[in-house]
């Protein structure tokens, strides 16, 4: 038996709960391929937190030429490969603007930034950041992108604490959406059936399973079989 | 203003659908009583697709899941949270006790970390043993016969391992372990610390029709929609529902007290609905409290009348006395041997696959009581956070940190799960002096007046902290690991979380057999009052070194047997 066809007789032997094996993904049931589907609006919210993100989706915070900026700033923080988009392609300055709106206490620090980024520009190039040449608006980032490792983050200049803020908002943004899930090759979220690490990972981090260990874990193949236990506990099914 | 006054009268009314009351309403019901269950928070179905969290992608969220409005994260199933608008509650002298409620069907049961230990025989006689603290009225023996029928009914995977002090169940098969695990197998097992598989309360195997299995997703924290993981709602009182009990479930009702009548025995509840924001009573002949051991000890004392001018209950002056919750300390590490990881599915159940019980000899120690170690880490969904800092790591290789552009995909890549986190989880000793008690001076928005705490953490607690990161140190040590964070200091209390911070507060309303010193009986029957019962961890008279919630369960089933009794025999 192939992994594949274990995996489906694994499913149908919890036929009983109605995980009924349906024709899109034979390795799953019909209950899992059901509450795997994309969320009907929202995800699970209360009316009331509902309401918020509407409130906080309707107000606009960065003007124009802020948005613009970012849309330079985020695709030279990370740009696109050959594979994947830039972290603007992937959405990541519209995801600030509603980030900025939903914790209030980052507006003064990314706006005054950007402000610190076009007067800087201004004073060198004589032109604002997002007008300026790639290698131009390189050489202001160099300046700011490398915090000196000795000191702990508050210490560092206002311009250095500005970027590492810009760097962690764009990583995280760009890591959370549907590119950066795909770039990163997270193979979770979704229905399947855990039986350990897979044996070329043991052996390539130098460890193993210890057999008394493995013997006690769950037989996948049973796992539809409902438990029945002897009077100490011993699990019989 | 008129208080609206229900006709129909319960057998029984249990405040609260938590672990303790979803198990009183089960039992209870099953047995055929009229049972109304009165919840101040929504009704709550994981399997609702309006309120389904689980399987959902980050960036279904426009936060991406960041923890500023949901404090376990935005797709945490917790309707609630350390701070609840409109319900505050505040702190004594200078102390701090940070307090984590939900409001929702099933309660705290709904986002719980599934740990799921039973008590042993010296956590019920601690002070026999050590001198520190009192002993529980019971043993292990009064209860080992509900930890079996709550494992069957519940489910619980685990292993039989004849540890002293950490009895075995019967349990389902647990799952594999890890990467990371293995690591830390391979770290603890080089200083003696033993390790064995979690004990935890997901299906790994079929127990019965109603609930699926699990399907591994990691999540249960975010509630199972197949049931697959234990809930209060989901396992127990839809179960109870759909058995055909008489369930009348309230939500959205605040309860204010218990009403009593002329000879001081309890007559029902009054509570407030949050969607007419008025006052309603229900009448039954038996109230079981569940409202969580610091909300219970509220009720109580807000049911003040000519008969129990202090309290219902508290004659003893002994209820929101005693409170106390797990100690808790952690930190994280980084792992080389760990770095360049090829990915694949590991998100297994929502929880560690291993832990660590308590192994240490105490009385060879400079703090009386044990802890057990949690471990996190592996290749998890990202959400907000996740590469922040992404290349914090290259100054353990003197490589520059910083930077933008392309490399920092690489460096991404490099470190995903290669850090691994470890949890001290302890029992502290329960003390008179820590206690909650009604704060005078300030009211929720419901007119109802708050807890106010007071709670100091003693030497012992502190050393047991120290004694916590030493462990992890050493750990990390074995496996040519670094720690992340510097040694907590002294003055920090060795990184000792806030008393409430591991959300196992419990002991308010204990139990004992002399009325003088405690508020219920074995049977968690107030001494006071034969028709009310407390089926919480209020009646805890110590936490032990394993989490709390396996004991409630129990419990909670055993009080209710005490009460089908009771009721048959006409006592009450
Ligand atoms: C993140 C997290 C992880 C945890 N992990 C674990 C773990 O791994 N293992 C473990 O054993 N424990 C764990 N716990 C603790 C566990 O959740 C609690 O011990 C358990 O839920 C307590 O059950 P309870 O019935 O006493 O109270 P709860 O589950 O809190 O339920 C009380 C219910 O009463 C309702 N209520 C309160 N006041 C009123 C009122 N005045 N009127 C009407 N209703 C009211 C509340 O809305 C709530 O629904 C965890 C808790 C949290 C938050
Ligand atoms: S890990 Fe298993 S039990 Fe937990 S939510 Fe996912 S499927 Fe359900």
């Amino acid at each position: 038996m192939d992994r594949r066809d274990s995996l489906k007789s694994m499913f149908l032997g919890s036929l009983g709960t109605g995980l009924l094996l349906t024709g899109c993904d034979p390795n799953l049931g019909e209950k899992e391929v059901e509450i795997a589907k994309a969320a009907e609006d929202y995800f699970g919210r209360t009316p009331e937190e509902l309401e918020l993100i509407e409130k906080l989706q309707s107000e606009q915070f960065f003007r124009e030429h802020e948005m613009d900026t970012l849309n330079v700033l985020c695709a030279l923080i990370l740009p696109a490969n050959e594979e994947y988009g830039s972290a603007t392609d992937a959405g990541v300055p519209e995801f600030l603007e509603f980030i900025v709106k939903d914790m209030p206490y980052l507006q003064t620090p990314i706006r005054g930034g950007l402000m610190w980024l076009d007067h800087t520009s201004n004073l060198e190039y004589d032109t604002e950041f997002k007008s300026t040449s790639e290698e131009n608006q390189k050489a202001i980032l160099d300046t700011i992108a490398f915090p000196d490792p000795e000191k702990p983050g508050w210490e560092q200049p206002v311009q250095l604490q500005f970027f590492s803020l810009m760097r962690n908002l764009t990583m995280t943004g760009y890591y959370t959406s549907e590119m950066g899930i795909k770039d990163l090759d997270y193979k979770g979220n979704q229905p399947n059936i855990w039986d350990g690490v897979p044996e070329e990972v043991l052996q390539k981090h130098g460890v193993s399973y210890d057999p008394e260990w493995i013997a006690k874990c769950v037989d996948q193949s049973q796992r539809g079989v409902t438990a029945e236990w002897d009077d100490d506990g011993n699990l019989l099914t | 203003m008129q208080i609206q006054e229900s006709s129909k009268m319960y057998d029984v009314i249990i405040v609260g659908s938590g672990a303790g009351g979803g198990m009183a309403t089960k039992v209870l019901a099953d047995a055929g009583l009229k049972v109304a269950v009165v919840e101040a928070g929504p009704h709550f179905d994981p399997a609702d697709p309006k309120q389904r969290t689980q399987l959902k992608w980050p960036y279904e969220s426009p936060r991406r899941g960041a923890s500023n409005r949901r404090p376990f994260g935005d797709f945490d199933s917790a309707y609630g949270g350390w701070e609840i608008e409109g319900e505050p509650y505040t702190q004594k002298d200078g102390t701090q006790f940070d307090w984590f409620r939900s409001r929702m069907l099933g309660g705290r049961t709904n986002h719980w970390g599934r740990i799921s230990l039973r008590f042993g025989e010296r956590d019920f006689k601690h002070k026999s043993y050590d001198g520190h603290g009192d002993d529980w009225p019971i043993g292990y023996e009064d209860v080992k016969p509900y930890y079996d029928k709550v494992d069957k009914l519940i489910g619980v995977f685990g292993t039989k391992e004849n540890i002293e002090n950490e009895p075995d169940g019967f349990f389902l098969p647990p799952p594999k372990p890890r990467l990371h695990e293995l690591f830390y197998i391979k770290g603890a097992r080089k200083s003696n610390i033993p390790v064995i598989p979690s004990r935890m309360s997901m299906l790994t195997k079929k127990i019965n029709d109603d609930r699926g299995i699990c399907f591994y997703c990691g999540q249960c924290s975010r509630a199972c929609a197949v049931y697959a993981d234990f809930s209060a709602g989901t396992c127990l009182i839809f179960p109870a529902q759909k058995n055909g009990g008489q369930v009348d479930l309230f939500v959205n009702a605040m309860v204010r007290e218990v009403t009593t009548n002329d000879e001081g025995k309890a007559t029902g509840v009054s509570y407030i609905s949050k969607d007419d924001r008025k006052e309603y009573k229900l009448k039954g002949r038996i109230v079981v409290l569940a409202a969580s051991a610091c909300s219970s000890a509220r009720i109580l004392l807000n049911s003040k009348s000519a008969q129990h001018p202090n309290g219902l209950g508290n004659s003893s002056d002994m209820v929101g006395r005693y409170l106390h919750d797990s100690t808790g300390a952690s930190r994280s590490a980084f792992i080389p041997d760990l770095m360049n990881r090829d990915t694949y599915n590991e998100d297994g159940v929502g929880g560690m696959h291993v832990y660590t019980p308590w192994w240490g000899d105490n009385k060879k120690l400079n703090f009386p009581r044990g802890y057990h170690i949690e471990v996190w880490g592996g290749l998890g969904m990202p959400s907000y956070g996740f590469g922040f800092n992404p290349n914090d790591l290259n100054r353990f290789f003197n490589q520059k940190v910083g930077g933008y552009g392309n490399s920092l995909r690489a460096d991404i890549k490099k470190y995903y799960g290669s850090t691994i986190g470890m949890a001290g989880r302890g029992e502290s000793i329960a003390m008179k002096d820590n206690y909650c008690e009604i704060d005078p001076t300030t009211v929720d928005e419901f007119g109802i007046p708050v807890l106010r705490f007071n709670y100091k953490w003693s030497e012992y607690e502190v050393n047991q902290a120290k004694h916590m990161n030493d462990t992890f140190e050493e750990i990390v040590h074995n496996i040519g690991g670094t720690m992340l964070q510097d040694a907590p200091s002294k003055e920090s209390n060795y990184g000792l979380e806030n008393p409430g911070r591991i959300i196992h507060e419990v002991g308010t309303t204990r139990m004992g057999s002399d009325p003088k010193t405690s508020v219920v009986n074995e049977f968690q029957q107030l001494h006071d009052v034969d028709n009310v019962f407390i089926v919480d961890a209020g009646p805890f008279v110590s936490q032990a070194d394993k989490n709390p919630t396996w004991t409630i369960l129990a419990l909670s089933w055993r009080a209710s047997d005490y009460i089908i009794e009771q009721l048959k025999q006409q006592n009450i």
